[in-house]
């Protein structure tokens, strides 16, 4: 130590002030205390700032250089004590601040809000998707339709006794053109096929579904209003092995790998030769699931094309009942109650 | 249609033998097209129960619903049965299925104890037995019936197996056995049991005549008379069979008959000659109102389109092809008949069938279509089957055999291409291999041409087959018997993309937006009651049902706000209040009936029960967002059924596209809602049709916004629509966002008014707003709203 720094009162004053300083900071309760002592100390009229104006008065620039050496580590070990001091007590306050914040995530006060798609709906989309897969577009049409497409276009002229299968539901529309009592509830979805074909040039690769409507007294497994979905291919050079193939191809891709498609002879007036499919579920069980066939050359002709150009095939089956049996439903009249008890379950 | 197995056996030998396993017979016959529903086995004996004697019955006091019985099979040894039955007294002779039996329901009798005691087998009833449907009680054999043998025995059972099949429209012949017969046993290369030869008549001439009045609809009617019968029971082996198809034995000639027409297909009757007035037939239309007893006893009023079989003096006696006379059966007495066998036309048996509302075993046969040219085998074998009861039978001369024109020709074909086959089947057959398949079906290859796709085929048509007339139909004879399970499996190679289309995808759009906001979806009524309209307060005018389920359920739904509320009220009666619903369906208006078909359209309905107008609009803006619409909310049209001052009608350019607000609170009285309901119904054949604009980039400021709040003191008839819209365009391009944040009404705002304020954000693209351009907006903003009677407060 130099004879200057014993003479020089400044370097006591600062030592004083370094140290109450500390004291101070390492004493602070909060992080506000901390800006207050900080702005105390450091800040333009801070107490080591008044020092520094001192320095000035001084003689030597001996005595300068040490009192100036001396301040600016005082400042040092204030700023750093500082930092130091506020950083513990943030994490501290910070820590108090979570705790306080605990939260029971199991206390659930509110239902999630998302709403249930009808099952109907849910069949019908994962149907289509599944066709979509299989390079089929999806068509669409009325469902208040005329004589002439519900019936006759699909071979079955006015006097056809299978007309009598369909328990048709009968309007009194009459527009300008059709006769009285031929507007009716479409009785399958089969009328599609002909205006998709009358609109459409082929090849044509649709699936179409929607609701029909049959005079049916409700019970567990009928509904007046119920939905099905048909699939029409029109194309050169298909075949009765393309509508196996397709079956088959849809019954894997709908139901599993593990399943497989059958064809047996039926009886349908719009398409020969017909057929219904099963499915064989991996267990050996049958499910009797739609009905199918080559599109009889009337219809292609109703539809305004030549039979001997194009061939084709349709299929058709329920909607209703891919849902029933998905989520083994009892009573399909529950799948239209609208009962909010039944529609959440799903 | 029951077939019976043995029946068919007789028709084909080798097909359906006694005994065989019936299993795969019926495998082969669902995948010849004739699809087996059941099995039956028609008094099927039970292996293990035999006969025994009650000796006594006793109650025990801890059972109350079965009582102890002892009883001797005829060894002396005293046997314990526990029995649930209590009809059987002492001295009777009842079926005892004794232990190892297996029941025909698959349950196997085992000694199974109760409160400790064995039961040493099991009492049965005729239905446990297969024996009818009488579960009442025991049965209870005759009492001389000998003790321990084998049930069946005692009762002198023989079982029969019946497939029951579920026939299609194109197999008219399989209505009588000899077409299954003839389908499987050309399928297994079986030749058929030769048929009954012609008939050869013995007797002197004597005849039933007949007049054809409507050969249109009658095309052959045949009449052959039969002297030295007597009417007696027929042979059981004939009853069991009639029994196990599903008829009961009458007597022997009505059963020959019965008998004929299930083997055959050919339904026929036999008139007593001796009281059809003037000996003969006349078959002409009713005339309209003409009445007639059938021989149900019910009284049948014709039309002039009805067929009706006259005697000779036009008293009706039958209406053709569906029912006889009440006077037309043979009685005991009976000893001359006329046989009839008739062909009619089909479509007419159907139309009269459903006309008078009457079926019976001959018009369902008829309406299919019978083979005009299978009568004389029929009338050979009336004859055979009437000479095992008749031994004095005699076959006079002059039957009569009238046609018509329209009778079709005996000798039907068509052409068939081979090309053809294999362009349908995606089969590779040649000429020999599709002959060979359908010969023996009667589709018969006459001649073979080559054409200019290769060989052509004439292939005659069997008579029987009334469903075949062209090509396809050949192609598909092909197809049954080359067989379905052989044409093997073909994906197409489609040039097609599989994809929804844009209107499909904006559905599911709205769904998941819908699902999203919490509301779950119904399906509902699509028929409405009479008085539902009125309720809803929605125009009478609407499209009816002409032949409803329910008479009074006959209105074709033109809106979907019937069938939501109805919802609504239903789950609110089971204390399930608040339901969010939505539906997208079919609603069908009648329009102006200026169109071939009504103006149908796929709409959405929304009822948020317990909501009010402003959730409403709140989901339609929530909507028109994320689907990208715009639609005009006007106030000032409140449509029909909705709240006068809460409701708004949603227009695009002149068309109205939806309503929004509240249904009208009466309107929810009328359908039992107690809650207050929010509506939305939007016509998604507009709005979804509309393409929405795909976003273009703007750039987002790199510059400070400042935000400028104003309050406005507007009176209630200013929509805020209309200030908002004000502001918008006075604030020109510097307004990036406006957002309405308060609306008050009290103290300090004079009543009719309120006040609405708005924060609007003003940023410029290229630099810092200075507040002159601010202060500029908002003068600029203030002016122009105050013109629409908005006064900015202090």
């Amino acid at each position: 130590m130099s004879d200057i720094d014993r003479d020089l009162p400044l370097l006591d004053d600062v030592a004083a002030a370094r140290d109450a300083g500390l004291a101070r900071i390492l004493t602070a309760a909060s992080v506000d205390e901390v800006v207050g002592i900080d702005a105390d100390l450091l800040g333009k009229k801070g107490s080591l700032a008044l020092l520094k104006t001192r320095l000035g008065s001084l003689a030597t620039v001996d005595e300068k250089k040490a009192a100036g050496q001396a301040l600016n580590a005082a400042t040092q070990a204030v700023t750093d004590a500082i930092a130091a001091r506020r950083g513990e007590l943030a994490r501290a306050e910070r820590a108090v601040q979570l705790e306080r914040e605990r939260i029971d995530l199991t206390e659930e006060l509110t239902q999630p809000r998302r709403g249930h798609p009808h099952l109907v709906t849910q069949a019908w989309q994962r149907l289509e998707d599944v066709f979509i897969g299989l390079g089929f577009q999806v068509a669409e049409g009325p469902e208040v339709e005329t004589d002439f497409y519900n019936f006759e276009a699909l071979n079955m002229p006015r006097s056809h006794p299978a007309r009598s299968g369909f328990d048709t539901l009968f309007t009194d529309y009459s527009g300008p053109l059709a006769e009285d009592g031929t507007v009716l509830l479409r009785t399958h979805t089969s009328p599609v096929q002909i205006r998709v074909m009358q609109t459409i040039e082929p090849p044509i690769y649709m699936v179409m579904p929607g609701r029909v409507f049959r005079r049916d007294t409700p019970d567990a497994t009928h509904m007046p209003v119920f939905h099905q979905i048909e699939g029409l291919v029109i194309d050169r050079g298909i075949t009765m092995a393309h509508l196996a193939g397709t079956i088959d191809a849809f019954t894997k891709a709908f139901f599993g790998g593990a399943f497989t498609s059958r064809l047996r002879p039926n009886y349908f007036p719009f398409t020969e030769p017909s057929a219904e499919f099963d499915i064989q579920r991996p267990d050996g069980s049958w499910i009797e699931l739609g009905g199918c066939g080559m599109v009889h050359p009337n219809v292609l002709r109703a539809g305004g094309l030549d039979p001997e150009e194009w061939s084709g095939f349709a299929f058709g089956f329920g909607i209703d009942r891919m849902a029933r049996e998905r989520h083994g439903i009892d009573d399909i009249r529950d799948m239209y109650s609208n009962d909010i008890r039944f529609i959440e379950q799903f | 249609m029951k077939f019976v197995l043995s029946w068919l056996d007789d028709l084909a030998p080798g097909i359906a033998p006694v005994g065989a396993d019936p299993h795969p017979l019926a495998e082969r016959m669902t995948a010849l097209g004739m699809q087996v529903e059941e099995i039956l086995h028609v008094g099927l004996t039970v292996d293990g129960v035999i006969t025994a004697r009650v000796l006594r019955t006793e109650r025990h006091p801890d059972a109350a619903k079965v009582h102890r019985v002892w009883v001797d099979a005829g060894d002396g040894v005293e046997r314990h049965v526990w029995c649930g039955a209590f009809n059987m007294a002492p001295g009777d002779v009842i079926p005892l299925a004794t232990p190892g039996t297996t029941m025909p329901d698959g349950r196997s009798i085992e000694p199974r104890p109760i409160l400790g005691i064995d039961s040493q087998g099991m009492l049965c009833s005729a239905r446990e037995l297969g024996l009818g449907d009488d579960h009442s009680g025991i049965l209870i054999l005759p009492p001389e019936t000998p003790l321990g043998v084998p049930y069946a025995d005692a009762l002198g059972l023989e079982s029969e197996v019946v497939f029951d099949v579920d026939l299609t429209r194109n197999r008219p012949d399989c209505w009588g056995h000899l077409g299954a017969a003839r389908d499987v046993a050309a399928h297994l290369g079986v030749e058929l049991a030769p048929a009954t030869p012609p008939l050869e008549a013995a007797g002197d001439a004597r005849s039933a005549s007949v007049e054809i009045v409507a050969g249109d609809r009658c095309h052959r009617f045949t009449t052959v008379v039969l002297s030295g019968v007597r009417v007696t029971s027929s042979p059981d082996w004939m009853a069991r069979r009639l029994a196990a198809a599903g008829m009961r034995s009458i007597n022997n000639v009505v059963d020959v008959s019965n008998y004929v027409m299930l083997e055959l297909n050919q339904p026929n009757h036999a008139y007593d000659l001796d009281t059809l007035g003037g000996h003969g037939f006349r078959i002409r239309l009713a005339s309209d109102g003409e009445q007639m007893t059938t021989l149900d006893g019910v009284v049948r009023t014709c039309t002039a389109e009805d067929l009706l079989i006259c005697d000779a003096h036009d008293v009706p006696i039958g209406i053709a092809g569906i029912m006889g006379g009440l006077d037309s059966e043979i009685t005991d007495g009976t000893s001359v008949v006329a046989i009839e066998i008739a062909s009619f036309e089909q479509t007419g048996i159907t139309r009269s069938m459903n006309r008078l509302g009457l079926r019976s075993e001959a018009s369902g046969r008829f309406e299919r279509g019978v083979d005009p040219y299978g009568i004389d085998r029929a009338h050979a074998r009336i004859v055979e089957l009437l000479r095992l009861t008749c031994p004095d039978l005699v076959v006079h001369a002059g039957a009569v055999d009238a046609r018509s024109d329209a009778l079709a020709p005996a000798d039907r074909s068509t052409e068939v291409r081979v090309s053809q086959v294999n362009r349908i089947l995606g089969t590779s057959l040649d000429t020999s291999m599709i002959s060979s398949l359908i010969a023996p079906i009667g589709y018969v290859t006459r001649s073979v041409a080559v054409g200019p796709s290769g060989d052509v085929l004439t292939v005659s048509l069997p008579s029987w087959r009334t469903d075949s007339h062209e090509e396809i139909d050949v192609v598909e004879e092909v197809a049954r018997h080359h067989g379905y399970d052989n044409i093997g499996l073909a994906v197409p190679n489609s040039t097609m993309h599989g994809r929804l289309s844009p209107i499909q995808v904006r559905r599911r759009q709205l769904r998941e937006v819908l699902l999203g906001a919490g509301l779950s979806e119904a399906i509902t009524a699509s028929f409405l009651h009479e008085d539902d309209l009125a309720a809803a307060h929605l125009p009478a005018d609407a499209i009816r049902i002409t032949n409803p389920l329910q008479a009074d359920e006959d209105v074709l739904r033109p809106t979907m706000r019937v069938g939501m509320l109805q919802a609504i009220a239903f789950n609110e009666s089971h204390r399930r209040s608040g339901v969010q619903l939505f539906e997208i369906g079919h609603v069908y208006p009648p329009g102006d009936r200026s169109t071939e078909l009504p103006p149908e359209y796929e709409g959405l309905s929304v009822a948020l029960a317990g909501g009010d107008a402003r959730a409403a609009m709140q989901l339609w803006r929530e909507i028109a967002k994320a689907m990208g619409l715009g639609a005009r909310v006007d106030q000032s049209r409140v449509p029909a059924g909705m709240h006068p001052t809460r409701s708004a009608t949603l227009s695009l350019g002149k068309d109205v596209v939806g309503a929004v607000g509240e249904i009208h609170p009466d309107v929810c009285d009328a359908f039992g809602v107690t809650e207050r309901v929010a509506w939305l119904e939007l016509d998604l054949s507009r709005l979804l049709a509309v393409e929405p604009k795909i976003a273009q980039w703007k750039a987002t400021s790199r510059f400070p916004s400042t935000d400028l709040d104003l309050a406005f003191v507007v009176p209630d008839t200013v929509a805020a629509e209309k200030i908002d819209k004000g502001i918008r365009q006075a604030a020109g391009t510097l307004l990036v966002d406006l957002s309405l944040f308060d609306v008050f009404r009290g103290t300090g705002i004079e009543p009719g008014s309120r006040s609405l304020a708005y924060r609007l954000r003003l940023q410029a693209v290229d630099r810092t707003l200075t507040d002159v351009e601010v202060a500029a907006v908002k003068d600029k903003t203030v002016a122009t709203v105050s013109k629409m009677g908005a006064v900015l407060r202090g």
